[in-house]
């Protein structure tokens, strides 16, 4: 009977330490929150690197009429400007004590007609506090000085090389620190379009290339007839979804309209970073290039490629695109190497219903949810701080620190490539070789291992030079050496042989 | 006309008549195959001078060739998902089609009057390999002396080795069959075609084999279903 009790109590104990444990490891989402691909293409789990800090809704923000439709923020300072699009206006936040508060509502510019906006669909604030507005169904970019006087307008180019008979559309736009603006507009598919400060057209920049096979070609040119040409599609280059623009004046763009076959050959190229004559200039030094999931589940719901709806790049080199397709965040560093991935598709906090704009506040993120109406604010963990600091301090060239910080990283999440490469540089940099080699071996870097090896080799060459040398001389010696043996012993024979032959005649 | 030409015997040492020692020659009459392919696989069976032991050794060399290759070179060269790789796949996944290409190529030459036997094509496809063996087994070794900027020498040694081959295979039927160049080539592409129609017989034969094994196996429960 005591036994019994006593088994029983046990056998409850053992579920309540379970139970405990499944709770604790239930962070609510059904899937993995936070991840990163090994060499492999495999998910690797990992431990958060942001955590949502918190949502603003439009009733946090006490606003009269709550937010329709809103399709872009943007970030200059402490403001957080939403481009509440469906209410024509753009709202200016400030970042308090930690929260949010309304600052002002910008529903009007003084001085122009029409006044108001109709459908705003992006907003960019620079340095001084000016304000442009991608004003779509107005066809213009409107700029206006900090306390909403109009400056100048940007139209619909007159120069030839517009197709007159389009609608300039602006729907996003980026200002450089030239004041030089660039605007993506729907339905033009020749780039972005590019105006001086002045608001004169200087044409276009970044076209996305056209694509075709030959196969495609000989039958669009000889094969086809009239009427199947006027049913085909010409070939025409695609529209970018997104543009964000760095510290250093390069405009980073989204592409989402391509074959999943071109993604994984990196011919898709979702994102590109653009200099100034329009070309891609996107480092990419991981074995994956940086197109978000390498791989999804057949048969789901959000079953397909990444699709990146926008792209903020912080100070620090780091860039970061939310996917639209499972409502996720891809933070890839300088080199191209995806340095965590985060989010899920979902109403619950740290989840996306239909995620449209991203953008920055120092190391902080900021989501627009256009379906929710809401803005979830990430902060980074310690995990993904140490991810950073770590970053930056190698950037510095303390190549030390940045390795103790990478295996602060590594205690945190062993299954973390960037860590092992990230200690092996620092070991190169120190010139300890072997140390660095097996580094880069775990990471399966090829690239920097053959670079410690180049210099181990130097090394163990230098250093056994003699052995080296006497090997070499004894391969060269030794059948020389051998031949004459054999020299002299036929000759020896055949002496011999001559002798007998004397001795006979 | 290939008929007229002489032994070679005067070129190189006569092979000894049986035993070991015949083996061993046999084993480095591969050396002179891969130097000489026309006159070589020639002798390889008109004149006796290759084995069928020999060129078992040849095709297990070059299936442990193919497995240290894949297990043992330097990560910078071949990136092998090692915790993936199941050898004994690997290995049928080889011999296999191997095997398939051979027989495909007899039943087709048999046909269209080649000389070889089915023992003389599957002995000069094995002396075909000796070339593999010779640069992977030591391109093993060099991966890991090598650095990945030095990538250029692996890719180009490598390629020599299965061009060679490819080479070797091909003059080896050739001459086996006593064909043209021609005629070998439109039987090389005849005996892949071969190799699918066998590879679809044999895919049928196994689903019929088990459709019929499934019907006395359902009548077996059946009547003892009925009898207890």
């Amino acid at each position: 009977m005591r036994i019994t009790s006593k088994i029983l109590a046990l056998c409850l104990g053992l579920y309540l330490a379970l139970s405990a444990t499944a709770l604790a490891a239930d962070d609510g989402f059904s899937e993995v929150y936070t991840y990163n691909y090994d060499y492999w293409g495999e998910l690797r789990e990992s431990p958060n690197a942001y955590r949502a800090e918190q949502v603003i809704y439009s009733t946090t923000l006490g606003l009269e009429t709550p937010m329709r439709k809103p399709q872009s923020l943007f970030v200059q300072g402490d403001r957080l400007y939403v481009c509440d699009t469906g209410n024509n206006r753009i709202l200016q936040l400030v970042r308090r004590n930690g929260g949010f508060e309304l600052e002002r509502i910008i529903d009007a510019i003084q001085g122009t007609e029409p006044a108001g906006f109709d459908t705003p669909s992006d907003v960019f604030v620079d340095q001084d506090g000016n304000l442009y507005v991608a004003d779509t169904n107005h066809n213009r970019v409107v700029m206006a000085d900090k306390n909403l006087r109009f400056v100048r307008d940007y139209t619909k180019p007159s120069d030839s090389t517009f197709e007159q008979s389009l609608s300039f559309l602006p729907s996003k736009l980026v200002v450089d620190v030239a004041g030089r603006v660039y605007v993506l507009s729907t339905n033009v598919n020749k780039g972005l379009v590019k105006y001086e400060a002045d608001g004169t057209f200087t044409g276009f920049i970044g076209a996305n290339q056209v694509k075709y096979d030959l196969w495609d070609y000989i039958w669009k040119a000889f094969l086809s007839t009239r009427e199947q040409r006027a049913q085909q599609v010409s070939f025409v280059p695609t529209e970018y979804e997104n543009i964000c623009i760095d510290s250093d004046g390069f405009i980073y763009a989204t592409n989402t309209v391509f074959s999943e076959y071109d993604l994984m050959s990196d011919v898709a190229k979702p994102i590109r970073r653009l200099n100034g004559i329009g070309n891609d200039i996107l480092i990419k030094n991981g074995k994956h290039p940086p197109i978000g999931d390498l791989q999804w589940v057949e048969g789901t719901l959000d079953y397909g490629p990444s699709k990146f709806k926008d792209i903020t790049v912080l100070d620090n080199d780091i860039y970061v695109a939310v996917d639209r397709t499972r409502g996720r965040l891809f933070g890839y560093d300088s080199q191209g190497i995806l340095l965590w991935a985060f989010g899920t598709k979902g109403n619950r906090v740290g989840a996306f219903m239909s995620a449209v704009s991203i953008e920055h506040m120092g190391t902080d993120l900021l989501v627009l949810d256009d379906d929710e109406c809401a803005i979830t604010l990430f902060s980074p963990t310690d995990y993904g701080n140490l991810i950073y600091r770590a970053n930056d301090e190698y950037l510095r060239g303390q190549y030390e620190t940045s390795a103790d910080t990478w295996r602060e990283v590594m205690k945190l999440n062993a299954n973390y490539d960037p860590a092992f490469i990230g200690i092996g540089r620092a070991l190169l940099r120190e010139e300890k070789y072997a140390d660095a080699m097996a580094y880069f071996k775990m990471a399966h870097d090829r690239t920097n291992y053959g670079r410690a090896y180049r210099y181990y080799r130097k090394e163990a060459a230098e250093k056994h030079i003699i052995w080296i040398a006497l090997a070499i001389a004894a391969l060269l010696i030794v059948p020389l050496v051998v031949q004459r043996f054999k020299r002299i012993k036929m000759e020896v024979q055949a002496d011999e042989r001559r002798k007998a032959a004397g001795f006979k005649s | 006309m290939n008929a007229e030409r002489l032994p070679v015997s005067s070129r190189s040492a006569a092979v000894p008549a049986q035993g070991w020692k015949r083996y061993f020659a046999t084993l480095r009459y591969g050396t002179y195959v891969i130097f000489h392919p026309f006159d070589g696989f020639w002798d390889l069976s008109h004149e006796k001078r290759g084995s069928l032991a020999a060129a078992n050794t040849f095709l297990g060399l070059f299936l442990l060739t193919y497995v240290l290759r894949l297990m043992l070179t330097n990560f910078q060269f071949i990136s092998a998902p090692v915790q993936y790789i199941n050898i004994y796949e690997q290995c049928a996944s080889l011999l296999l089609p191997f095997l398939v290409l051979c027989i495909s190529n007899w039943s087709l030459s048999t046909l269209f009057d080649g000389k070889g036997r089915f023992k003389d094509i599957y002995m000069a496809m094995c002396y075909a390999l000796v070339p593999y063996i010779l640069i992977q087994l030591p391109l093993v070794l060099l991966s890991h002396l090598i650095s990945f900027d030095e990538y250029a020498y692996y890719t180009v040694l490598a390629s020599i080795s299965v061009i060679w081959c490819l080479g070797l295979a091909f003059v080896g039927l050739m001459e086996v069959h006593d064909y043209s160049a021609g005629k070998t080539v439109v039987f090389l592409i005849a005996t892949i075609f071969g190799a699918m129609v066998i590879l679809f017989l044999v895919l049928v034969f196994f689903s019929l084999l088990s459709d019929a094994v499934g019907y006395f196996v359902s009548l077996y429960r059946e009547v003892v279903f009925r009898l207890y």
